[in-house]
């Protein structure tokens, strides 16, 4: 199977209000692909669009929303053309994803048995038996111990971090091929977050998922993705491999959340921040939405919005700065 | 004077803009007219709605045959003008379902406060009470204090308000617990104020509103409640005119298919309450967009 | 789940001891309770003897002692209309006024649930916009009117349903009604705005990025949960129901607890009136601890013990 497992491009969300006066563009032009068994990492602040980019790769968009442009392949398929029907048998078959509060996520008023063999009984028409035999297993392989008595308990019953593990196994329940995980950990003890990443890995390694991480915390990204997507204000500032944007970042924006991150070995430096604040999506800037914020921004910033260049291999940057550069 | 914007409404004379779009104008009309029916009730009709002709029974509204255009609504069993009845019924309604929704509102929000900000065992006090007297539906409460005092107007309203403050207090207080922690609350306390101080100045204009917008609310139960008592004959006493009274004589005249004594005063009653919860809707979605429960 | 039963229990036994010390201090606190509970045109010997019989010049706790003890016992002394216990009276009514409720709660509910649930999922909508007139009409129209526009409509003009009395399924037909259509719309706002916050929820997100069908989505992930405080909340006003039903059944002539306070009122027959109000509000409270108890039992997260 040649070509990339999830492929987007110039992929644009908007929210439009009641009257139409409103136009909110949440997620604008976004371009990216992912690999079978890779791990992208989307990143940035909240209010960045992230969210609706999940949410649009699956078409669950909240009323008022809607994918305007723009291409979205998953496994050679086009999406957008896809009935409402065929897209319910994709999503948790075929895509899954995991929400970041896993006590609201799950109903409190079913077993935990009941919520995991859920998606098996319906996309595979498995008997209840079969499907809660493969639950305990799930419980299982997310490495819930005694899953024959958690498969009864109810989620009130269960720690924050133990929740999260069952919301995994739902997710991986019909085997998947892709994941996307909605800041995950963000909600867990930092102590049970270590682990709960290490599960993740395993089980990507196990049933070769890809892997779509959504965040705001680099570190998490340096452990786990491969590919990381910088996401400002609805649009792609910068993306590629993360090694590459680690060490030589080429949009000022991944370089200041770089340089934000306080470091261990440099005791007495300040503590550098970000000024201002992320835009109003309803009410973007001229030109480069980054600009107000932005140290280095040039005239043609505030007036022109910056296509993408390819500033490295696979690596590219939506800035005047790199201009010189070709485009991607 | 016209300036393109067709909801805002400019006063020749100096008062501040009024932005009217989004307000509910019909029910505040209705509100305003029936306020003006009660006032001038003298002057709007000719009859005396007590005393009625007794050649004249039971005569239908005037487009219906064997009505008169003496009688535009026609009259009741004694003879008596349904039109002057339902004016002066007005303000029955009005003074009572007012009267009695500020004596209980003042009064709840004032036990509010005090248990709300005093704590305590005045809290527990009144929260006990008001607890178990929310056991009881108003109706059902009214009608036993009605039976043991007796019918009047007056009487009338201080039960209604007897009944009635418990709500208030309720919402109020919750009120207060929670503005109670607000930094400002907080400042002055250290600043020193006294707690009456505090009650007065912090406290009492942050709660107003909710009070209102009950009051605007309860208005409707109460005038209903009003009617029903006097339906039941322990209400407004005979012969003075309320719309209560009058469909309890209407229920006489039903069964002969004298259906003007029922039709006219229980929409006067509807379109009031109606009206009433209408605005105090508006208001509680306009001092509060997110709906708190009231 | 065993304390929080013996602290809701205690809470009612308290209620209703308030209950009770707030119906004597109204029948003591206006003066002479001798004028209402001796029957009209009595004689001053018999008004002296009862005096005594009440123990009116002893002290005051002492009085609201006997008070209570006759309460517990199901003493609430005879009426003076039609010369039995008054206890008997009503608990001789009270089968009629509870089969009112049941049809009108049934109404209510029939009504109020499915157009809440069609309102909400389907926001905005024909549906939407009708239910929040109805709604608004239920609310606002006074009961006993509502019940006089039907007898008017059915008995009067059209001929189909008796007017009053009871007997026959067509007897109840209209009060039910006339009883339930408010809280058909209360109960239908309730449902609305419940299903409006169990659908934002993020498990019935979750439900959907399952990949579920969206009727299973609502028919069980949504609606069990919006149903909670719904239910709750019918539990309440099915006892609230048998108490305001004093108008309709006037109206009707519905031979219920509610037409027996309306008699006491008319006869001044004061033993029934405050039987009526002591019993009524007794209901409610001890309907309110079973109700709290059953939302316990359905809501996991309480039965088995936080």
């Amino acid at each position: 199977m040649g070509g990339p497992l999830l492929e987007l491009v110039g992929l644009s969300t908007h929210y439009v209000s009641a009257r139409g006066t409103r136009v909110t563009r949440a997620v604008e032009d976004v371009s990216l692909t992912l690999e079978a068994g890779q791990t992208l990492g989307i990143v940035g602040e909240s209010g960045s669009g992230k969210t609706t980019l999940a949410l649009s790769i699956l078409r669950l968009l909240p009323p008022g929303a809607r994918i305007v442009s723009g291409q979205l392949r998953f496994d050679g398929e086009d999406l957008l053309t896809k009935s409402p029907r065929e897209m319910r048998h994709i999503r948790g078959k075929r895509i899954a994803m995991i929400l970041q509060d896993p006590m609201a996520s799950l109903n409190p008023l079913f077993t935990i048995g009941d919520q995991v063999s859920e998606p098996i009984r319906v996309h595979e028409h498995a008997s209840r038996r079969s499907a809660w035999d493969r639950a305990r297993n799930l419980l299982k392989s997310v490495r819930i111990a005694a899953p024959e008595r958690r498969v009864r308990e109810y989620p009130h019953e269960m720690s924050g971090g133990m929740r999260q593990r069952v919301v995994g196994a739902i997710a991986i329940s019909c085997e998947p091929r892709l994941l996307i995980a909605d800041e995950p950990t963000t909600s867990l003890d930092v102590t049970i977050q270590a682990q709960y990443l290490k599960l993740l890995r395993d089980l990507q390694r196990e049933h070769g998922l890809a892997l779509i991480f959504i965040t705001h915390n680099l570190g998490i990204v340096a452990r786990m993705c491969d590919t990381v997507a910088v996401m400002y204000a609805g649009r792609i500032v910068e993306s590629g491999p993360v090694r590459q944007i680690f060490d030589a970042p080429a949009h000022p924006y991944t370089r200041a959340l770089l340089e934000s991150i306080p470091r261990l070995t440099e005791v007495d430096a300040r503590l550098t921040a970000i000024d201002g604040q992320p835009p109003d999506p309803a009410a973007l800037p001229e030109g480069c939405a980054f600009h107000p914020r932005c140290l280095k921004a040039l005239d043609r910033c505030r007036v022109q919005a910056p296509p993408r260049f390819s500033v490295g291999a696979q690596h590219t940057a939506a800035c005047w700065l790199s201009e010189g550069a070709p485009l991607a | 004077m016209t300036n393109g914007r067709a909801a805002t409404l400019t006063l020749p004379w100096r008062l501040p803009r009024l932005n009217l779009r989004g307000w509910p104008l019909i029910p505040i009309c209705i509100l305003i007219a029936m306020a003006l029916i009660a006032i001038f009730a003298e002057f709007l009709t000719p009859y005396n709605p007590e005393i009625g002709a007794l050649g004249d029974r039971f005569r239908p509204p005037a487009w219906v045959a064997g009505g008169s255009d003496k009688h535009l609504l026609g009259t009741d069993h004694l003879g008596r003008d349904v039109l002057s009845r339902l004016i002066f019924g007005t303000r029955v309604s009005m003074i009572v379902g007012f009267m009695a929704v500020i004596f209980a509102g003042v009064v709840g929000t004032v036990l509010g406060i005090l248990s709300g900000y005093l704590g305590g065992w005045v809290d527990q006090v009144i929260m006990r009470i008001t607890d178990s007297w929310l056991a009881l539906p108003g109706l059902t409460f009214a009608i036993f204090l009605a039976a043991i005092v007796g019918p009047s107007v007056s009487n009338i309203v201080i039960i209604l308000a007897l009944v009635f403050w418990t709500r208030y207090a309720r919402v109020v207080r919750g009120e207060v617990l929670s503005l109670r922690e607000r930094d400002y609350v907080r400042l002055a306390v250290v600043a020193g104020c006294s707690k009456w101080t505090i009650m007065r100045k912090h406290i009492l204009p942050n709660v107003v509103n909710s009070a209102i917008v009950l009051a605007t609310l309860q208005l409707g139960v109460v005038i209903v409640t009003e009617a029903s008592l006097s339906f039941l004959g322990v209400g407004v006493p005979p012969p003075q005119p309320a719309w209560g009274l009058m469909l309890a004589d209407g229920k006489k005249g039903l069964m002969a298919g004298y259906w003007w004594l029922t039709v006219f005063p229980g929409t006067c009653i509807a379109l009031l309450v109606l009206s009433a919860n209408l605005i105090g809707d508006w208001l509680r979605v306009k001092f509060d967009p997110q709906l708190r429960q009231l | 789940m065993k304390k929080f039963i013996l602290k809701r229990l205690g809470y009612a036994l308290l209620s209703l001891f308030l209950l009770s010390l707030t119906i004597f201090f109204f029948v003591r606190v206006t003066g002479d309770p001798t004028t209402l509970l001796v029957e009209p045109g009595a004689s001053r010997a018999d008004i002296d003897a009862l005096r005594q019989q009440l123990g009116l010049d002893r002290p005051v706790w002492v009085q609201y002692g006997s008070f209570l003890a006759n309460v517990v016992r199901g003493d609430f002394g005879r009426s003076f209309y039609y010369r039995t216990p008054v206890l008997e009276l009503y608990l001789s009514r009270l089968p009629n006024s509870l089969l009112l409720a049941v049809a009108a709660m049934t109404f209510s509910l029939v009504i109020g649930i499915p157009s809440g649930i069609l309102a909400a999922v389907r926001l905005g909508g024909v549906w939407d916009r009708a239910g929040k007139i109805f709604a608004l009409l239920g609310l606002s129209m006074p009961q006993f009117w509502v019940g006089l526009l039907l007898i008017l409509f059915f008995s009067v003009y059209l001929g189909w349903l008796p007017s009053s009395g009871s007997g026959t399924p067509l007897h109840v037909i209209m009060p039910a009604f006339a009883l339930g259509w408010y809280f058909a719309a209360a109960h239908m706002r309730l449902t609305r705005s419940s299903m409006l916050e169990v659908l934002g929820s993020e498990y019935v997100k979750l439900a959907r990025l399952k990949g579920l069908p969206e009727a299973l989505v609502i028919a069980k992930h949504a609606f069990k949960n919006a149903l909670i405080p719904v239910l709750t909340l019918a539990g309440i006003n099915l006892v609230l129901m048998i108490n305001v039903a004093v108008i309709v059944e006037t109206v009707f002539a519905w031979p219920g607890v509610g037409r027996l306070l309306y008699e006491g009122i008319a006869f001044r027959d004061f033993p029934v009136v405050q039987a009526n109000i002591i019993l009524g509000g007794a209901m409610i409270i001890v309907v309110n601890l079973l109700v709290d108890v059953l939302y316990a039992w359905i809501d996991p997260r309480i039965r088995l013990g936080r």
